[in-house]
Order: structure tokens, then C-alpha cells, then sequence
């Protein structure tokens, strides 16, 4: 799609001095081609990995084994998981971040582009390695993307490909952190104040920090299980002196923070989204920057809520229940101000604003359920339950994929000049919004009567809600074929996009013609620009 | 035009079919949709994690009625087709979000306090009244009576094993606690407080019976502990809750609650069926399953 794209004789202006074929790509320091291969990889892990959902579950339309076997079924939920969180969430962000943070601070590009080149390209050989271990002895990773020893060091030959899949992963994030707080930094025209910025660069911000903090453990992490499994260390062995429960506090110090950097930048097209479909600017800017900040420092003191049930201290679940709770409160912030944004706003209900509203019911949602898995005693029967796993599909799906839609609707217009088709972008978000709780609320369901996660088979009592469950799941899978149609069909053609393509739009990204030009802000935007561009 | 005519037109024949597997599939099967929630259970732990889930679901519920309610209603009110004029001088109100700043705090107090109360209340093991040592191993169960010398395997019943074969050609439904029912049930006794350490012998498992409310990791190398008082006879069921390799959801947990004097007869005919024949170290290295273990407490199935 980005292809056609490039070579659409409408928009390759002589003077862009873009150029051509497949080098383009490859060589290229332009951050918007960086934000489209960003956007295109991420959609193709989002295909790659839905296709591992479905097949979990068809395996699991009933009881008995039908499908696969289950080692297998093991391999196919890491492989999802792994896949969706650092194929496709993670480079989607990177990827909105590359096309929209210097066109909304007007800076001319990326602070670091050949930088910005080499963190996109190591990404397609993480994933070659990754999905190569299907191929490989004792087959893919099996023992969950949380890979806790001692169960993954009984992996073969996908362990150590696993491994060094996750080091370029985590390298490329950090490349582009570093590139993204760098560009905040230091490339915003000059009147751009911070707190004149745009929430999505905001957040964007936030998660570059949590970037650089917490893939460097995960790194070290994974670097622990590689020396303990192939050069005689111990240190989560209790035979050697070591301990299998440091392993999950280091990879949950890394694995809260993640989950913030899966859906801060959500937050931040959520808040851009709503103001602009009520016409109205957002209520309370600042409280809405100061409450990621705190979520995001929150995130750093939470980790161990994912491991109650490993045998802590009174005191240290205490501690990590409350700081939980306290999460809430930012969070209740953030969906109270969005809430009041639309109050005496002027709505109207295009594709991006009905994504953004479904994200702030569904995500609510996700969060109660989060709050009830915060309380220990409660935690003690949800662990490990197919309530987690409604829980966290509530926040990724609804949540993060959902912020992820509305972006790509929201802005669509901005990168091919042209508007989508509206009726089947509605058709889209209707059947995936239906069939996404068709998919995911059962799984409460489940998981209350007693369905652990990440089994292959279950007890009879279970089969009815696994059936609905993947029925929503073929639902809401197909639907996103419709996805592919919208995007085909916008870069191809369709009515063409004012610069502000939305009546209520505001951002400096509006101020530049649509398409956006392959060069934007080669100078900067002047202060009265800025101003138009910062009614939040 | 007329591509995406038919393309929605198909969505709706698709739409309707899916529907209708939807109600085909639910109209038969109603009567087994009974597992909404979580159980109750049968111990003092796992009635105070009960009536906690349902005062934070509550909670929730009531904060969600309002909360979607008010979005809802500004989604209804304030819309543009229906002549709405945006009221752009609405910036922030120090009021308003001092108010959805301060009573979220007071309600995560209120939860906070019975959560904190339950917590030490599950912590508390003393003074337990027997001591049962289990072994997670991949893929089986190991209990240890300490002191009684009792000491046997437990794993998945045969008739589910077989049945979960892929291609086995057996209908779940046919037999009878499908994947939920062990060679060697676990037996404790009634209003005892039972005190189990909980270990692993390969990687990290975890024990689970939602009738026990309680759920913790058993891992190699360190010792766990967590306390049962069921106060109610019965078989109850679980299984492994730590994902624990291939067969990780083939390694049941089933738990005979028996009367005090029903418990000490079973013991004694437990350690004279080891005494006669001192198989249990046989059975460590030896699968388990091989019918050589003590198997008097499947009569209680």
C-alpha cells in the first residue's frame, strides 16, 4: 500500500526529490517513508499474530483436542503475545510518532533520521529470527512471552533465537525513544512551549522515558536466562544459589511500564480525537499531562501485582496493592476530563471519534476489572484465570488496538490526501466493536468459574462461553479485512482532504496541505501558526 | 459504488448467519451457563475473598452506572445534529477535578481497608492442625502427610487421559469430570486447619482449588505456604494455575473433604498399605500412574 502510495502520479511532486523504487525504502531518512514501513510492519504482526488468536481459538470451540497439540498451542500464545506487543502495539506507536511529532511540533523531521532508518530496519530481522524459531529443533518459544525460568530454559534452539530477537527488539525501541525525546527536545519551532504541545506528543514523551528506563532490564533479563542456560551461571536456579522469583521481578520491572508504553500514546490520540469531534478544546490540558506523568511514575512501583500468588511478605503486598489502587486515581482523571471534554461540546460521530469512544467505554471497562485484580485477596482467585485474560484484552484491544484505529481514521486524510470511505470505515468499527466484546467478556465469565489461562483444553462446564468467545474472536478478525479495504482504497483515491480535514481540528499538523507535502516546515511556523495550532 | 453495496450487503448475510449459529449454539446448552461468577467455596478464606470480589464489583458497577451513564448522556445531548453549539470556555475547573480526584481516594480507602483485614487473616498460618507437603512435578502431584509417613502421587484419571488424546475420538462430554478428576484424590479432614508447603521438583506450578479460594506458586527450591479449614464434605476440584509446559492443563487437583474420624481411618489404612509394601520411593522415580501406589482413596470418588 505504501508503494502505491509513493508512486501515485498525483503526489510525486517534482520537487519533493523523493526517491525511487525499492531503495527509496531501504535508505530512506524521511520520517514520514519511516513512519509508513512502521505502520506497514506493524500491520502486517497485527495480521500475522491475529492469525495465532484464531487458531487458539478454534482450538478452543470445544473441549478435546481438535487442532493442534499442546505444545503447539503453547508455542501459538507466546508467539501471539510476543508478536502483538513488540510487532504490532510498539511499532505502530513508533511508526505515529515518526509521520505525526514533527509535523505537530514544526520541526522539519526527526533529530536523528539515519538513526531513525537503522532502529526501522532491525526490527524485520528480530521478527525473521522470532517466527524463524517455528522452523528450527523443539520448535517456537513455549513457555509464555513472560518467559519464566526454569520452564523456558527447557526450550531448545528457539530459546537462544528468542533471545537475541528480543535484544534487537529492545535495541530499535531504544533507538527510537532516544530519537523521540531528542526531536521533542530540541526541533520544536521556536513559541512551541512544552505546554503548548499537543497531548499525543506528550505522551509520546512520557513513553520514550519509560522506553529508555525499562528495555534495558528486560535486555538484562533475558541476558541472565541466556548465560544461565548455556555458560553455567545460576542466577535463577535455587540449585546454584539463585532464585526463579527474581526472574519475575525483574521482568515485571520491565513488564508494568511496558504495559503504560502499549497505551500512553493511546491516550494521547484519545485526546486529540475527542476536542476535535466536540469542537471543543480539551478540558483540563494540564491536569491531562500531569496525570501521565504520574502514571507513568507509578508504573514503576507496581510490578509485583502480577505475581501475588508467588509467596510475599505481608508488608510487600500491601505495598503493592495500594500503590496499585492508587492508579486509578490519574487514570480516573484522564476519563473524567475526556468525559467532560464532550459537555456542551458540538458531536458529531465520524470513524475516528466512534473508535475514541469506544476506547473510553471498553478501556473503563478494562480498568475496573484492573482494580479488582488489584485487591490481593480477590487477586489470590483471579490469577492466572481467564480473567486476567479478559482484563488485559480489555486494555490492549478496546484499548491500545482501538487508539490505534482511531489514529490511522483520524489522520488518514492527512497522509493521502484523500478521505476514506466513511460508510465502511463505520461498518468496520461496528463489527469490530461488537464482536470485540463478543471476543472478551465471556473470558470474565470463564475465568470467574474456574478456567485457568493458557490451556489447550478445558472441563466441559466451560464450553458454551469458549464458544461465543470465538465466535466474537472470527468476528472481529474478519472485520479488520475491512480495515485493509479503507486503507487500499484511501491511498488510492476518494474525495481529496482539505489541510484541516476536520472541522474541529487543531495542530499545526492541519496547518500543512493534505497530503502532507514529503518536506514539511522546512521553516518553521511562524507564532501566530502556533497559536491557531495550539486551542487544545 | 456498487462494489461496496454488495460488500456491505454480504456483511449483513454474514452478520445474520453469525447470529444464528450464536442462537443455535446457546438455546440447547442454557442450562449450563450457570458459571457466571465466582464460587463461594466452603472455607472461612474463601468466603471473605468471595463477599470482597462482590463489594469491588459492585463498587465498580455503581461507578460504571454513573460514569457511562453521564457519557452517555453527553453523547446524546451535546451532538451536533441536533443544533448543539460547543461551549469553547470550558478549559478546566480546579472544583471539578478536586472532586474526581478526592472521592476516587476515599472509595480506594474504603476498598483498601477489608482487602488489607483479609489479607493478614490469609497470612496468619499458625496453629495449623496438619501439615500436607505438595510437590508440583511435570505433570503430576506429589502430597506428603508429614509425620504420618503417608506420601503418594496424583495424576490425571485415565479416562480423561485418554480422552484428551488428540483424534481420540471420545466425546469430552461423555466422561464423566472431563480433565478435572486424579488417580489419588487428596483426603483432609473436616473443620482442620490444614496447613499445606507447597513445592516444585522442575519448574513453577501452581495450586489451585476455587472451592479453597486460595492460589499459590509452588516453586523449586523454595518452600510456600497457604492454609485450608473446609467446613463443608465434599469433592472439590482445580488444577495447575502456572503455565508449566505441554501438559500443563492435564494436571488436576482433586481434594476429598472428609469427617475427622473418616480421615483417621483413611490414614491408618494409607500407612499400612505403605507399611505392607514400601512402594512410595518406587513410586518416585516410576510414573505413578502405573496402579502401584496406594489407591484406597479413589474409593471415595
Amino acid at each position: 500500500m505504501a508503494t502505491s502510495y509513493a508512486n501515485d502520479p498525483a503526489h510525486a511532486g517534482a520537487h519533493d526529490g523523493k526517491p525511487r523504487g525499492v531503495t527509496r525504502w531501504l535508505f530512506t531518512t524521511n520520517h514520514k517513508d519511516i513512519g509508513t514501513l512502521y505502520l506497514t510492519l506493524a500491520g502486517i504482526m497485527f495480521f500475522v499474530g491475529g492469525f495465532m488468536a484464531l487458531v487458539i481459538r478454534a482450538e478452543l470451540w470445544q473441549p478435546g483436542l481438535q487442532i493442534v497439540d499442546p505444545q503447539t498451542y503453547n508455542a501459538l500464545t507466546t508467539n501471539h503475545a510476543l508478536i502483538m506487543i513488540f510487532g504490532a502495539v510498539m511499532p505502530a506507536w513508533v511508526g505515529f510518532a515518526n509521520w505525526m511529532i514533527p509535523m505537530q511540533i514544526g520541526s522539519p523531521d526527526m533529530a536523528l533520521p539515519r538513526m531513525n532508518n537503522y532502529s526501522f530496519w532491525i526490527l524485520p530481522f528480530a521478527f525473521m529470527l522470532l517466527l524463524g524459531t517455528w522452523f528450527v529443533p523443539g520448535g517456537a518459544p513455549a513457555g509464555g512471552w513472560t518467559l519464566y525460568p526454569p520452564l523456558v530454559l527447557q526450550g531448545g534452539d528457539s530459546l537462544p533465537m528468542t533471545i537475541f530477537a528480543i535484544h534487537l527488539m529492545g535495541a530499535s525501541s531504544i533507538l527510537g525513544a532516544i530519537n523521540v525525546i531528542v526531536t521533542i527536545m530540541n526541533m520544536r519551532a521556536p513559541g512551541m512551549t512544552l505546554l503548548k504541545m499537543p497531548l499525543f506528543v506528550w505522551t509520546w514523551l512520557i513513553t520514550a522515558y519509560l522506553l529508555i528506563a525499562v528495555m534495558p532490564v528486560l535486555a538484562g533479563a533475558v541476558t541472565m536466562l541466556l548465560t544461565d542456560h548455556f555458560f553455567g551461571t545460576s542466577f535463577f536456579s535455587a540449585a546454584g544459589g539463585g532464585d526463579p522469583v527474581m526472574f519475575q521481578h525483574v521482568f515485571w520491572f520491565f513488564g508494568h511500564p511496558e504495559v503504560y508504553i502499549l497505551i500512553l500514546p493511546a491516550f494521547g490520540i484519545i485526546s486529540e480525537v475527542i476536542p476535535t469531534f466536540s469542537r471543543k478544546p480539551l478540558f483540563g490540558y494540564e491536569s491531562m499531562v500531569y496525570a501521565t506523568a504520574s502514571i507513568a511514575f507509578l508504573s514503576f512501583i507496581v510490578w509485583a501485582h502480577h505475581m501475588f500468588t508467588v509467596g510475599m511478605p505481608l508488608a510487600g503486598q500491601l505495598f503493592f496493592m495500594l500503590s496499585t489502587m492508587l492508579i486509578a486515581v490519574p487514570t480516573g482523571v484522564k476519563v473524567f476530563n475526556w468525559t467532560a471534554t464532550m459537555y456542551r461540546g458540538s458531536l458529531s460521530f465520524e470513524t475516528p471519534m466512534l473508535f475514541a469512544l469506544a476506547f473510553l467505554f471498553l478501556f473503563t471497562i478494562g480498568g475496573f476489572s484492573g482494580l479488582m485484580l488489584a485487591i490481593v485477596p480477590a487477586d489470590f482467585q483471579y490469577q492466572d484465570t481467564y480473567f486476567v485474560v479478559a482484563h488485559f484484552h480489555y486494555v490492549l484491544v478496546p484499548g491500545s488496538i482501538f487508539g490505534i484505529m482511531t489514529g490511522v481514521y483520524y489522520w488518514l486524510p492527512k497522509w493521502t490526501g484523500h478521505h476514506y470511505n466513511e460508510k465502511l470505515g463505520k461498518w468496520h468499527f461496528w463489527l469490530s466493536a461488537i464482536f470485540v466484546n463478543v471476543l472478551f467478556f465471556p473470558q470474565h465469565f470463564l475465568g470467574l468459574a474456574g478456567m485457568p489461562r493458557r490451556i489447550p483444553d478445558y472441563s466441559t462446564q466451560f464450553t458454551d462461553w469458549n464458544m461465543v468467545s470465538t465466535i466474537g474472536a472470527f468476528g472481529f478478525g474478519l472485520a479488520q479485512i475491512l480495515l485493509l479495504i479503507v486503507i487500499r482504497q484511501c491511498v488510492r483515491g476518494g474525495a481529496q482532504a482539505p489541510a484541516r480535514a476536520w472541522e474541529g481540528a487543531h495542530g499545526l499538523e492541519w496547518e500543512l496541505p493534505s497530503p502532507a507535502p514529503y518536506h514539511t516546515w522546512g521553516k518553521a511556523p511562524d507564532l501566530g501558526t502556533i497559536a491557531r495550532g495550539a486551542e487544545h | 459504488m456498487s462494489n461496496k453495496r454488495l460488500l456491505s450487503r454480504g456483511l449483513i448475510r454474514r452478520g445474520a448467519i453469525v447470529a444464528a449459529v450464536l442462537a443455535s449454539v446457546a438455546s440447547p446448552a442454557f442450562a449450563g451457563w450457570g458459571g457466571l461468577n465466582m464460587t463461594r467455596g466452603v472455607t472461612e478464606l474463601s468466603e471473605i475473598i468471595y463477599d470482597l470480589h462482590m463489594e469491588i464489583l459492585w463498587v465498580c458497577v455503581v461507578i460504571a452506572v454513573a460514569v457511562f451513564g453521564a457519557m452517555i448522556y453527553f453523547v446524546v445531548r451535546f451532538r451536533k445534529s441536533r443544533g448543539a453549539v460547543p461551549d469553547t470556555s470550558l478549559l478546566h475547573s480546579n472544583k471539578a477535578e478536586l472532586i474526581w480526584t478526592v472521592i476516587p481516594v476515599v472509595i480506594l480507602v474504603m476498598m483498601a481497608v477489608p482487602a488489607a483485614k483479609a489479607l493478614i487473616r490469609i497470612e496468619d498460618t499458625r496453629n495449623s492442625e496438619l501439615t500436607i507437603k505438595v510437590t508440583g512435578y511435570q505433570w503430576k502431584w506429589q502430597f506428603d502427610y508429614l509425620g504420618s509417613g503417608v506420601n503418594f502421587f496424583s495424576t490425571l484419571a485415565e479416562s480423561s487421559n485418554f480422552a484428551r488424546q488428540k483424534g481420540s475420538g471420545i466425546d469430552p462430554n461423555t466422561v464423566e469430570n472431563y480433565l478435572l478428576e486424579s488417580d489419588h484424590h487428596l483426603v483432609i479432614p473436616l473443620d482442620t486447619k490444614v496447613r499445606l508447603l507447597l513445592t516444585a521438583n522442575d519448574v513453577i506450578h501452581a495450586w489451585w482449588v476455587p472451592a479453597f479460594g486460595m492460589k499459590k506458586d509452588a516453586i523449586p527450591g523454595f518452600v510456600n505456604e497457604m492454609w485450608i479449614k473446609a467446613h463443608t464434605t465434599g469433592t472439590y476440584r482445580g488444577q495447575c494455575a502456572e503455565l508449566c509446559g505441554r501438559d500443563h492443563g492435564f494436571m488436576p487437583i482433586v481434594v476429598d473433604v472428609v469427617s475427622k474420624e473418616e480421615f483417621a481411618r483413611w490414614l491408618e489404612s494409607q500407612k499400612s498399605a505403605t507399611d505392607a509394601a514400601p512402594l512410595v520411593p518406587a513410586a518416585q522415580s516410576a510414573p505413578p500412574a502405573d496402579g502401584a501406589t496406594p489407591a484406597a482413596s479413589s474409593t471415595n470418588s
